[in-house]
């Protein structure tokens, strides 16, 4: 009987470690955009939603090899985030860092009409459907594996371009100080649009994945946001390290919750958690003083 | 090679230099000494972009400085070592003399540029994997000093470099600067070590409350009576 | 002196308009525009000193369903019930208000926070989907045909009108009283500088609670309204993100630091909202936000005192010229 137990256990908590694999792709591109442009994106959601409706109309629409048409989501997305930042960012930066919020919810509205005007409310479906593995009694979803592959590699793609090129190193120097960067023949206008082409991408590989998992409508970025912003609070905000570590923590207590409880409910235990946690650490798990 | 005519410049709300006017020609050592407040960085700043002057021009071997946004200034041979040293602290040492070589005409030369630079300071290469923010003052004050030769300057602005250093590294650090003077480098610091700063250059400027009270060699300046009495104490 | 003949006479036909106009479609998007206003005016009881929330859908969302609820359940009425429900607003308003101002979080961090917390309350209400009736709403019980003051349940317009403006009339006079007391002077000093304010002895984090507490207490109190009146409440109409942003955007764009900023920000949007609903039906679905998003954007940009803020100023510049 206890074994039976430990068998549910385990796959919730291999369960929970493929789910934090996307979660912290998630918090990866928002932490990105704070850490260096100083700038919250509330619509980073919504960015991925029309990632996914581009995925389906891709797909199911235009016939597009899966790999290819994630190929092209992924360029188009990481194209929207240079224009959000160029249009609604750029006007902003040096403005009340409050005034750069709301424009970013000025926006998450904006796409999620622009959605139900263009698509409809309807909730579309890529229709693929892909293995359940069998691993020992533990039943493990081929697309969550495929989703926390293709999360890994995208984050350790990014690492390698931040820790090796010169582009990769001036971000990080942006990140930490900003005045002096035109003493290094650095243009931080031209950072900061680099950067918002990756976390866009960042977006657009997330759409990738999570179009595997769930339907698609305009309204499906509500559903992942405000976990998201919760690890990068969580995380600290701009550490890319903590959020790291904050996304698993939290789809652990997701899955593991939700093996007790309703789904719902384990959402619901994480933000109770996490609530109880700001009393302890308001500035976030690993947050350095900034 | 460098010329600034007439400068006036400021922050939103107050004017720092006024009318100022100085000159560096290549291959000298200058010094800019003065008070608290006289107005020595914002000069330095002014001379690498990072802010504009209201009036008056800056020429760099006869071209308009002011025609050129400040990321390019680097690109035409003027490195600006800051006050305080500003190293990127989470970054290695290694990092921070490559964000030194940002530049394209740097990068194609960076593994030489690295080589030089060590040469220089080896005690960075011993602790090239290091955090900059963990190295020791005066390690930080290479560190800073390299990354800023890391691109080949023609002209260095050494901005205090002996702030918060102990005597026995600054020393070293005056060392340095004639050392790199005697390799032909161009030099532009400012100090508040009026003594020390005046056997290592040439000639000297001292600005107060924003304008150049006086300039001449440093021998004049040593043995001026202003000077001693306001500034060595005798 | 002419000043407050003006307001007397514009309170006048405010006040008497039921009497006279009885069309009950003007009427009912006039309660919409007075319900809504005091909404935002509530948010921006907070949201002018620089303590932007992003989850004060959370608090009306607490506030309607904690009156519904109590009323069907447990049968108490609203008289009751409201301030019940604007008592488990403040409490939520201390737990997360406490440790953010004790810890000074601010700007971004508390954006976020915020902006977490009306997602949790919805998830909630979406969790207890047995009790609460989850995505598909909730209706309180009529009591006596609809139309009873113990239920606080009125069927015509008139009276929801004439109550709807005394609402909201409460609310300006709490900005008002807001904007004049100490409460003000504590609080722009916090904005300008923390440090300082705490040095001259003003207690930042108690402030900074007062008025959350307050902004909480009220948006509660709208929603509970706002849920009697409709008959029919449901998680996205009176809590999550969207609502939310919406109380940002009117208030953004009627202007933040001015009283009746937020009233104009109100009018605005449910009037656009019905005329693209008149004009284009159903095909209108979605156009409404969509446009709401442009102008937000578009206000934060050039415009960021809003409409009547830039208004206003531009009003008294123009005497400080001729003076």
């Amino acid at each position: 009987m206890f074994g039976i137990f430990d068998v549910y256990l385990l796959e919730a908590v291999i369960n929970g470690i493929l789910l934090g694999g996307v979660f912290a792709l998630l918090a990866l591109g928002l932490n990105l955009v704070f850490g260096v442009i100083d700038v919250v994106w509330i619509c980073y959601a919504e960015l991925i939603m029309l990632g996914m409706y581009g995925m389906y109309f891709l797909y199911v629409a235009y016939h597009v090899p899966f790999v290819l048409a994630a190929l092209i989501s992924i360029a188009g997305v990481g194209a929207l985030g240079g224009l959000l930042h160029v249009l609604v960012i750029q006007p902003l930066l040096g403005t009340a860092p409050i005034n750069q919020l709301l424009a970013t919810g000025g926006v998450l509205f904006f796409l999620q009409s622009a959605a139900t005007v263009m698509f409809g409310i309807d909730f579309r479906n890529l229709g693929i459907r892909l293995p359940v593995l069998e691993l020992s009694g533990m039943y493990i979803s081929y697309a969550r594996l495929l989703a926390f592959a293709a999360a890994l590699i995208g984050m350790v793609a990014l690492y390698l371009f931040l820790a090796r090129s010169y582009t990769g190193a001036a971000i990080r120097a942006v990140a930490q100080d900003r005045q002096i960067m035109p003493l290094m023949g650095v243009d931080t206008r031209r950072i900061y649009i680099t950067t918002s082409l990756i976390a866009g991408g960042l977006a657009g590989l997330a759409a990738c994945l999570l179009v595997l998992q769930y339907d698609v409508q305009p309204f499906v970025g509500l559903t992942f946001a405000p976990i998201t912003f919760l690890i990068c609070v969580l995380g600290g905000l701009g550490d890319m390290i903590g959020g790291f570590v904050a996304a698993f923590l939290f789809a652990e207590i997701i899955s593991v919750a939700g093996l007790y409880l309703d789904l719902e409910w384990g959402y619901v235990f994480a933000f109770g958690f996490f609530v109880v946690l700001m009393f302890f650490r308001p500035q976030g798990l690993l947050a350095r003083r900034r | 090679m460098l010329q600034l005519t007439s400068v006036d410049a400021g922050y939103s709300g107050f004017q720092a230099l006024f009318d100022v006017s100085l000159e560096v020609r290549a291959g000298e050592a200058v010094a800019v000494i003065g008070p608290n407040g006289a107005g020595k960085t914002t000069l330095m700043r002014v001379i690498s972009g990072l802010i504009r002057p209201t009036r008056g021009t800056i020429l760099l071997e006869g071209a308009d400085l002011l025609r050129t946004p400040a990321h390019r200034i680097l690109e035409l041979g003027i490195a600006h070592v800051p006050e305080n040293r500003r190293l990127f602290a989470r970054m290695t040492v290694e990092d921070n003399l490559r964000m030194g070589a940002f530049i394209p005409s740097a990068r194609v030369k960076f593994r030489e540029r690295l080589a030089s630079v060590y040469e220089l300071f080896p005690r960075l290469r011993e602790r090239r994997r290091q955090a900059a923010g963990t190295l020791s003052g005066g390690e930080q004050q290479m560190c800073a000093i390299g990354r800023a030769m890391m691109s080949e300057p023609k002209l260095l602005l050494l901005d205090e470099p002996s702030a918060g250093l102990a005597p026995v590294i600054v020393q070293q650090v005056f060392g340095l600067v004639e050392r790199l003077r005697a390799s032909g480098l161009t030099v532009l610091i400012v100090e508040q070590n009026v003594r020390q700063v005046l056997h290592v250059v040439d000639r000297a400027y001292l600005l107060e409350a924003g304008t150049v009270r006086s300039s001449g060699t440093a021998d004049e300046l040593l043995r001026s009576d202003t000077i001693n009495q306001a500034y060595l104490g005798i | 002196m002419t000043g407050r003949v003006y307001w007397m006479g514009a309170a006048a036909v405010l006040i008497g308009l039921p009497f006279v106009y009885h069309d009950p479609y003007p009427l009912h998007i006039m309660v919409l525009i007075l319900i809504w206003s005091f909404v935002y005016t509530s948010w921006s009881v907070m949201g002018r000193f620089g303590l932007v929330s992003l989850g004060h859908g959370g608090f009306m969302g607490i506030g309607a369903y904690v009156t519904a609820l109590l009323w069907n359940y447990q049968h108490t009425t609203p008289w009751l019930g409201i301030p019940l429900a604007m008592l488990a607003a403040v409490a939520v308003a201390l737990l997360i208000g406490y440790p953010c101002f004790r810890f000074r979080i601010t700007g971004h961090y508390f954006a976020l926070l915020t902006l977490a917390l009306s997602a949790i309350v919805l998830q909630i209400i979406t969790a207890t989907r047995d009790i609460t009736g989850g995505s598909l709403g909730y209706t309180p019980e009529r009591y006596n045909g609809g139309s009873s003051i113990y239920a606080v349940q009125f069927l015509d317009k008139e009276t929801w009108y004439l109550v709807a403006l005394a609402i909201w009339g409460a609310g300006l006079l709490i900005r008002y009283a807001v904007d004049r007391g100490m409460l003000r002077y504590a609080l722009e000093a916090i904005v300008e500088d923390e440090d300082a304010a705490a040095a001259a002895g003003v207690h930042v984090t108690v402030e900074k609670l007062k008025v959350t507490v307050l902004s909480a207490a009220m948006t509660a109190f709208a929603g509970a309204i706002y849920g009697q009146y409709q008959m029919f409440i449901s998680p996205d109409t009176v809590s999550g993100i969207s609502v939310s942003l919406q109380m940002v955007f009117a208030a953004v764009v009627g202007g933040i630091y001015v009283p009746l900023g937020p009233t104009v920000g109100a009018a605005i949007t449910i009037l656009l909202t019905e005329t693209l609903r008149i004009s284009f039906g159903t095909a209108a679905i979605g156009w409404d936000n969509l446009v709401y998003g442009v102008l937000l954007v578009l206000f934060i940009i050039f415009l960021p005192q809003g409409l009547l803020g830039s208004v206003l100023a531009g009003i008294t510049a123009a005497r400080a010229k001729t003076a």
